[in-house]
């Protein structure tokens, strides 16, 4: 009995040290170089496979990084240090990569902005849209049940006094949450960025005045006394250009509604 | 089977694809059949997958079965054993394939390693030397087989496709259910073979 133990420990055994030294020859012979740098990468990304980048996992993100289609900076969980690792793998054209975030252009909270009625339904944005788009007069903006809260996977965004806020320190910039917000009211923007539009308001002046003490009525003051032309007015609200803004900060002192916020 | 004449090839042939399909009557293989029929292309690779690793696990299994357990006299090993095999090939396939003709590496895709865990495979081996095929009808009965697995998750991928397409499919059937369902009448259908015998 103990033969026949034996036997088929034994036989099972070679046959599994034969199959395995056969595969660790096979992995040597049949070794497909990959570009080296694919490797780092991979290293640096978490391996979850989680898709927040939008790839399919870690191992299509790296592919896609070293093919130059994606850039360095998609990844949100190895947030700022890991892109800054991946773009140094990547040679010295990814750095000039900006680090993005997510700028929620609405600032009208719950003290400065009018409501149309009170809303008693589902605390969810999408649901409080589809009544007359919204319970705010400002058919526009931020609805502050906090939809892009629930979808961030960095825990970036709060709602405070009814309006989104996203912390920049937090935020990886992929942009999950603009698909959150039925209003559309998040834009993705430069880390660095300094002046910002915290409005959406696309109405005439007049009926901005209205709804909200802090809507932009589109008097265009700011685009003509931008000395670098980054400001235009489009549809009633003000949008600046990133590539041109030097921060100088002359509209935020001219805008007569003190909306264009100047952070530091 | 000593003489394969192309009447026994036939009957056999039609024996492993309709009478005896290994998805719909055997009911082997189904987490596959479920899980890669939502496409017909995806079907069709997974088909192609499946032949070509069952034709070659039969083949080495065989030989593993004849060569080694029977002078042992371990044939009580044979699941275990094949298992071990079936695994190491795939793998071995994998690489190979990797660097020899990558374009089929990439139309393979992620269903090469699927493959290890595909009963479907396993039983294959299994029942055939259970039947005491000799190698040539060991190894038909496998191609046979295999293609009867992609016929069935093809057909399968188009009922599928209709379905997303063009029903209106109560909330609570949406997707995997009503998948469920159409296997079963898919299953139903395949049944009727059952009268054809040779």
């Amino acid at each position: 009995m103990w033969i026949d133990i034996l036997k088929a420990f034994l036989a099972l055994g070679i046959m599994g040290l034969i199959f395995g030294g056969a595969l660790s020859i096979a992995g040597n012979v049949f070794h497909v170089k990959e570009d080296e740098r694919k490797g780092k990468i991979l290293a640096v990304l978490p391996g979850a496979n989680c898709g927040g980048c939008g790839y399919a996992g870690c191992a299509n993100y790296a592919d896609a990084v070293v093919a130059g289609e994606a850039p360095c900076n998609k990844c949100p969980v190895a947030k700022a240090e890991g892109a800054e690792t991946i773009a140094s793998i990547m040679g010295a054209e990814a750095e000039e990569v900006r680090p993005m975030v997510a700028h929620i252009r609405c600032s009208g909270s719950h003290d400065i902005a009018n409501k149309k009625y009170t809303y008693y339904g589902m605390n969810d944005c999408l649901a409080a849209s589809r009544l007359l788009g919204g319970y705010m007069t400002c058919q526009y903006g931020c609805l502050g049940f906090g939809n892009c809260v629930k979808k961030c996977p960095q825990d970036a965004i709060s709602i405070q006094n009814g309006v989104a806020m996203v912390d920049r320190d937090n935020c990886v910039g992929c942009g999950i949450c603009l698909d959150a917000c039925p209003k559309g009211v998040i834009e993705i923007i430069p880390k660095d960025s300094t002046v910002l539009v915290s409005c959406s308001n696309k109405d005439p002046g007049a009926r901005t005045r209205v709804a909200c003490n802090a809507g932009c009525i589109g008097c265009k003051i700011c685009e003509k006394n931008c000395p670098e032309g980054a400001i235009r007015v489009e549809g009633n609200v003000s949008i600046i250009d990133y590539t041109k803004c030097t921060a100088c900060g002359i509209c935020t002192e001219k805008c007569p509604r003190h909306l264009l916020e100047f952070s530091k | 089977m000593e003489t394969l004449s192309f009447g026994t090839i036939l009957a056999f042939a039609v024996n492993a694809i309709l009478i005896e399909n290994v998805v719909l009557s055997q009911f082997m293989g189904c987490c596959p059949f479920f899980g890669v029929s939502k496409k017909s292309d995806t079907a069709l690779g997974m088909g192609m997958a499946v032949t070509f690793i069952m034709g070659l696990a039969s083949i080495v299994t065989y030989g593993v079965y004849q060569w080694v357990l029977i002078p042992l006299d371990l044939e009580y090993l044979e699941t275990i054993a094949f298992i071990l095999v079936i695994a190491a090939l795939v793998q071995l396939v994998e690489l190979a394939l990797k660097k020899l003709i990558p374009a089929l590496y990439n139309a393979l895709g992620i269903y090469l390693p699927l493959i290890t865990t595909n009963c479907a495979v396993l039983g294959v081996c299994l029942t055939s030397v259970q039947e005491g095929y000799n190698f040539l009808s060991s190894f038909l009965y496998s191609v046979f087989t295999a293609l009867g697995f992609t016929l069935a998750i093809w057909i399968f991928s188009l009922i599928r496709t209709r379905i997303e397409e063009t029903c209106d499919i109560p909330r609570a059937f949406q997707g995997f259910p009503i998948s469920l369902i159409a296997a079963a009448l898919l299953s139903f259908g395949f049944m009727g073979f059952n009268g054809l015998s040779f």
